[in-house]
């Protein structure tokens, strides 16, 4: 219900107060984007690709609660690690390539680092997780090592 | 064609899709069924121009497919129909009705296949039916369970639940047999209602627990190690309560309601000298007057053995209270150590994802402050930068020798700070003995002690931390010197107070009995003084008058009680100057001053975690120690804790900044519980030695008049307990038993210790089979990839290689086109083939085809050359070209 009302509130002209008559109501991403939640997080454009229908951030009422649902406290382990896979995958292939990687680093460190240093951190980060060699991260491979990190559960969540 | 041709038919009569399987098995054939689908159109009476462009089209098609597709329709039709004839309309609309039914049938085909068999049989089922209808219902039920583990959108999830709730609801009802069926709805109604309630009750209970808003805003602001610091002490708080509640509701509440009120016996009533004063707020201030007799101190209650019409044993309560304050607390501490390390097990030994961690679990999701979210930036900026010349400068080390001597000298200065501060509380706590004999004293000379304290407190650590610039470590590193050097420094400062305070009671003690001796021959002389008239009694004398002992235990509960409170005082006072005024100084100022104040010198204060955990362990400690001495102390700590938690989240919120330094929350809780164990084993030492081997005061507390204070227990065995039950305690007691006991303890902690060392090494090798067989899987699976990844790509690609390399290798083309056929057939042919097949040719395909690949890259970096065994399918693929 909480829930409901706040995405109400991003758009009162958008959305109606009764919803069960008209469903298909969409919130373009630049209201989402202004959420005290998400509005200082490097990566909100992804989150809310990631988790609106056809990829473009802007959402329903439906993948609203399911970014919430999945970015709760109460929500396992592995979900969050296959959302967050898919969040730190750029350009949406199912790898994390060195290429996403620079994102995820400038995204992280709005570009205050040298090239050469991204390139070092990303080839570090592909040294560490990547078991199987082939210059990308999968799936598995970001799985095994996100979920053996002391702070992705305490990090990786947003209360509402 | 026409065997082909026949084989689809079957198969369209045997599977329900005929449609979908028709196109997916063989493109041609549905290139040559849609003119035939145009041809019906034609025949449609429906007009239309681009019919008729179409029909034109389709015309030119019929010419050449005309008789096939008529035979395929006819077949397939004719034989599902039985041979009956449509019109042309029809014709057209039914393929398309009947495709959507089959669709649903196809869709619901795994789901439930024996609702049809139901609706056919009807009542008749099965034991067989029966059975497979359980499984199925069992199968729903876990996946409505498990339904928040699928990463589908929530329209799916919705959509899939409630198809499983209606088959679980509709077939459940089904299960039960006969007159059991009301009965079984009944209870399922049932448990249903039950979990709604849990789900609202649970609801409820997130919505009681207190200050969770607050917390949450101050989680946004700092980031999740601040606000671990405001959890920890809601914990603390609740600890309290628990203990507070003990306390008052076992020991205190009795003596006021069934005791002897006040002014009844000497240790209830204010001596006569300091009548005068005792109502002074200067006097209560210092916990003396009325308030040093009354409840609060240990001093006021009576060695009565029993109280009021209960009959409550007091001083056995009391007791019992004092132990169980100390059971619980240790309890506690350690139930949430265990808790806080459960969720942390299968962490440990995994410095090797320095890199990755940082980059994808360093920044936190609550950050909703763009302030914070600059500083956390910043700060992993830094961090990155500072992990980079870590892994540069790792294996060199510059100028051992400066480095070392440097820390050489910070830590010899920092041992000096501590035997300094040591020795200056010592002198303080000797100097106020001698005060204390004087007749007038000042304010700042009764206070001294505690100010000297507080004082230390409060400008050790930044020295400390001065002093650990020179040392240069690694902030981590540096991070835990400075929290052992703060422990050892509030540690040592309390053991020294201790120990003068020990000093003091002895004095005392040996003081005691000459007093007792005046006592007593006060007492004679009083009552033989009315010599002859025995006939009328005197009056008792005022118990104000009786001259009394010094009760060392109500002087100890005064000096925590003090500390407590100058403690308290000092922080608030601290967060008030230091933090708030500060801001308000650098907020208004900044406006008219020669440079930023905001950026530059003063700055904003950030908010200490690490000082403000410590006060609060160590205030802790003090509350365990002094309880047993002043029961009341928990209460006032109660309030402490109550406005602090007030005060701090204001003044966190209004003054501070967030940090640039990073504390991790998630592994600082148990660090956080480990330091309030040891502080609470370190306070459990003087009280059990004061109990243990130090006599109680004659005059004054519960358990006056006996021998040491442990004796209580003694009399209520003997006094209350059957006599066989105190043979039995007296038997317990004897060391013989005893020592035996312990070594047996002893062995168990030894057994249990190799028992889960040895289930930890068992568990760390499974752990690394399970790496093993997934990295194995892995293997298999991306080799599978590649084999279908190359061969997709390789058909077109690999005829203009051909040409090309050609005369490079001519045996080339040989070696891997046929395997190459192969396994495309094998693609082609669907999901029937076997994996090894598939695995096993591709590897014989890249042995043919490695030669040219390493001919025609030599000039480009070899970069892949250690990724060969499982990249190089691809990167053989894509990089020549």
């Amino acid at each position: 219900m909480r829930l409901f009302y706040r995405y109400q509130d991003l758009a009162p002209q958008l959305v109606p107060l009764d919803y069960t008559s008209c469903p298909d109501v969409k919130v373009p991403y630049e209201l989402i984007g202004t959420m005290p939640e998400l509005k200082d997080n490097p990566f909100r454009q992804r989150i809310a690709q990631v988790f609106s229908q056809d990829g473009d951030g802007h959402m329903t009422l439906d993948n609203f609660l399911d970014m919430f649902s999945v970015m709760s406290e109460m929500a396992p382990r592995d979900l969050k690690a296959y959302y967050a896979f898919k969040i730190y995958d750029f350009n949406d292939d199912n790898y994390i390539c060195a290429w996403d990687l620079e994102q995820t680093v400038t995204r992280l460190t709005r570009g205050e680092l040298s090239a050469e240093e991204v390139s070092l951190v990303c080839e570090k980060v592909l040294d560490e997780a990547d078991s199987d060699h082939d210059g990308r991260l999968s799936l598995e491979d970001f799985q095994s090592m996100i979920l053996r990190s002391p702070d992705f559960l305490s990090t990786f969540h947003i209360r509402i | 064609v026409t065997g082909q041709l026949r084989d689809l038919s079957d198969r369209s009569q045997r599977r329900p899709s005929r449609k979908q399987t028709s196109i997916a098995k063989c493109p041609r054939d549905r290139r040559r069924a849609q003119p035939s689908q145009k041809e019906w159109v034609t025949g449609s009476p429906r007009p239309g121009s681009s019919r008729k462009k179409q029909t034109d089209r389709g015309s030119c098609h019929k010419g050449l497919w005309e008789q096939k597709p008529c035979k395929v329709e006819r077949s397939s039709k004719g034989r599902r129909k039985k041979g009956q004839r449509a019109s042309l309309k029809e014709q057209r609309t039914p393929p398309k009705k009947e495709k959507e039914v089959l669709r649903k049938e196809t869709c619901d085909q795994p789901k439930r296949p024996r609702s049809i068999s139901l609706a056919s049989n009807g009542e008749s089922l099965s034991e067989e039916e029966l059975v497979q209808i359980l499984e199925q219902v069992e199968e729903k039920k876990k996946l409505i369970a498990t339904m928040r583990n699928k990463p589908w959108p929530l329209a799916k999830k919705l959509m899939e639940l409630r198809e499983a709730q209606a088959f679980v609801e509709k077939y459940e009802g089904a299960l039960g047999k006969g007159k059991g069926k009301h009965l079984y709805t009944y209870r399922m109604l049932m448990a249903k209602k039950w979990v709604k309630f849990k789900r609202d009750f649970d609801n409820f209970k997130t919505q009681c627990i207190p200050w969770e808003m607050k917390i949450k805003d101050i989680e946004s602001h700092f980031g999740s190690s601040v606000a671990s610091y405001f959890i920890f002490l809601r914990w603390m708080y609740g600890v309290n309560l628990v203990l507070f509640g003990l306390i008052f509701g076992l020991v205190i509440i009795p003596e006021i309601l069934m005791g002897m009120p006040y002014g009844s016996i000497p240790r209830k009533t204010v001596p006569r000298a300091e009548e005068e004063k005792a109502m002074d707020f200067s006097v209560l201030w210092d916990f003396e007057g009325y308030i040093k007799y009354s409840a609060v101190f240990y001093g006021y209650y009576n060695n009565q053995r029993t109280i009021g019409w209960l009959r409550y044993r007091l001083p056995m309560a009391y007791f019992m209270v004092g132990v169980s304050v100390f059971g619980y607390s240790l309890m506690i501490v350690i139930r949430s150590m265990a808790s806080n390390t459960q969720g942390s097990t299968s962490e440990g030994e995994n410095d090797n994802f320095t890199f990755s961690f940082k980059m994808f679990t360093s920044w936190d999701y609550l950050i909703g402050n763009s302030e914070t979210a600059d500083n956390k930036h910043v700060s992993i900026t830094t961090s990155f930068k500072e992990s980079i010349v870590d892994e540069e400068e790792s294996n060199k080390e510059e100028n051992v020798h400066l480095t070392r001597f440097l820390r050489v000298l910070a830590n010899f200065l920092i041992t000096g700070c501590l035997c300094g501060s040591g020795y200056l509380i010592y002198f303080v706590v000797k100097r106020s003995q001698e005060f204390s004999k004087r007749k007038t004293v000042s304010w700042y000379e009764r206070n001294e002690v505690e100010i000297v304290m507080s004082l230390l407190g409060m400008f050790c650590p930044p020295l400390f931390e001065t002093i650990a610039a020179l040392e240069n470590y690694h902030p981590r590193t540096g991070l835990k010197w400075q929290l052992g050097r703060i422990f050892a420094l509030f540690l040592g400062n309390l053991y020294t107070f201790l120990l003068a305070l020990m000093d003091d009671v002895h004095l005392k003690l040996s003081n005691e009995e000459t007093i007792k001796n005046i006592t007593h021959w006060t007492l004679f002389n009083y009552y033989n003084s009315s010599g002859g008239n025995e006939s009328i009694p005197r009056p008792p004398l005022h118990p104000a008058d009786v001259p009394r002992g010094s009760c060392w235990e109500t002087a100890v509960g005064i000096e925590f009680m003090r500390l407590t409170v100058s403690d308290m005082l000092v922080t608030y006072i601290t967060i008030l100057l230091g933090d708030f005024l500060r801001a308000c100084f650098v907020r208004f100022m900044n406006y008219c001053w020669c440079w930023d104040l905001e950026a530059g010198f003063p700055s904003y204060a950030e908010f200490d975690i690490s000082g403000n955990v410590l006060g609060l362990i160590f205030n802790q400690g003090m509350i365990w120690m002094g309880s047993f001495y002043a029961p009341g102390l928990v209460g006032i700590n109660v309030l402490r804790l109550l406005t602090s938690m007030y005060f701090q989240c204001w003044a966190v919120m209004s003054s501070n900044v967030p940090h640039a330094r990073v504390f991790k929350a998630s592994r600082s809780n148990n660090f956080y519980m480990g330091l309030l164990l040891l502080v609470l084993f370190l306070s459990l030492l003087p009280v059990v030695y004061t109990i243990m081997s130090l006599p109680p005061s004659f005059d004054c507390g519960p358990f006056s008049g006996k021998n040491r204070i442990y004796d209580v227990l003694h009399e209520t065995i003997e006094n209350d307990f059957p006599t066989f039950l105190g043979k039995i305690f007296a038997f317990l007691a004897n060391p013989g038993l005893i020592i035996p006991a312990i070594l047996l303890m002893f062995l168990a902690i030894y057994y249990l210790n190799s028992v889960s060392k040895s289930l930890s090494r068992a568990n760390a090798q499974l752990r690394k089979k399970i790496q093993v067989l997934h990295e194995v899987e892995k293997n298999h699976k991306s080799d599978k990839e590649r084999a279908t990844v190359t061969n997709s790509e390789a058909t077109p690609k690999s005829s203009s290689k051909n040409v090309s390399q050609l005369q490079l290798t001519k045996e080339e083309p040989v070696s891997y086109s046929p395997s190459q056929i192969q396994t495309l057939d094998k693609t082609s042919q669907g999901p029937g083939t076997s994996a090894d097949s598939r695995v096993l040719q591709p590897a014989s395909w890249h042995l043919g085809f490695q030669p040219p690949k390493v001919k025609l890259d030599s000039g480009q970096p070899q970069s892949q050359a250690h990724t060969w065994r499982s990249g190089s399918g691809k990167s053989a693929q894509t990089s020549p070209n």
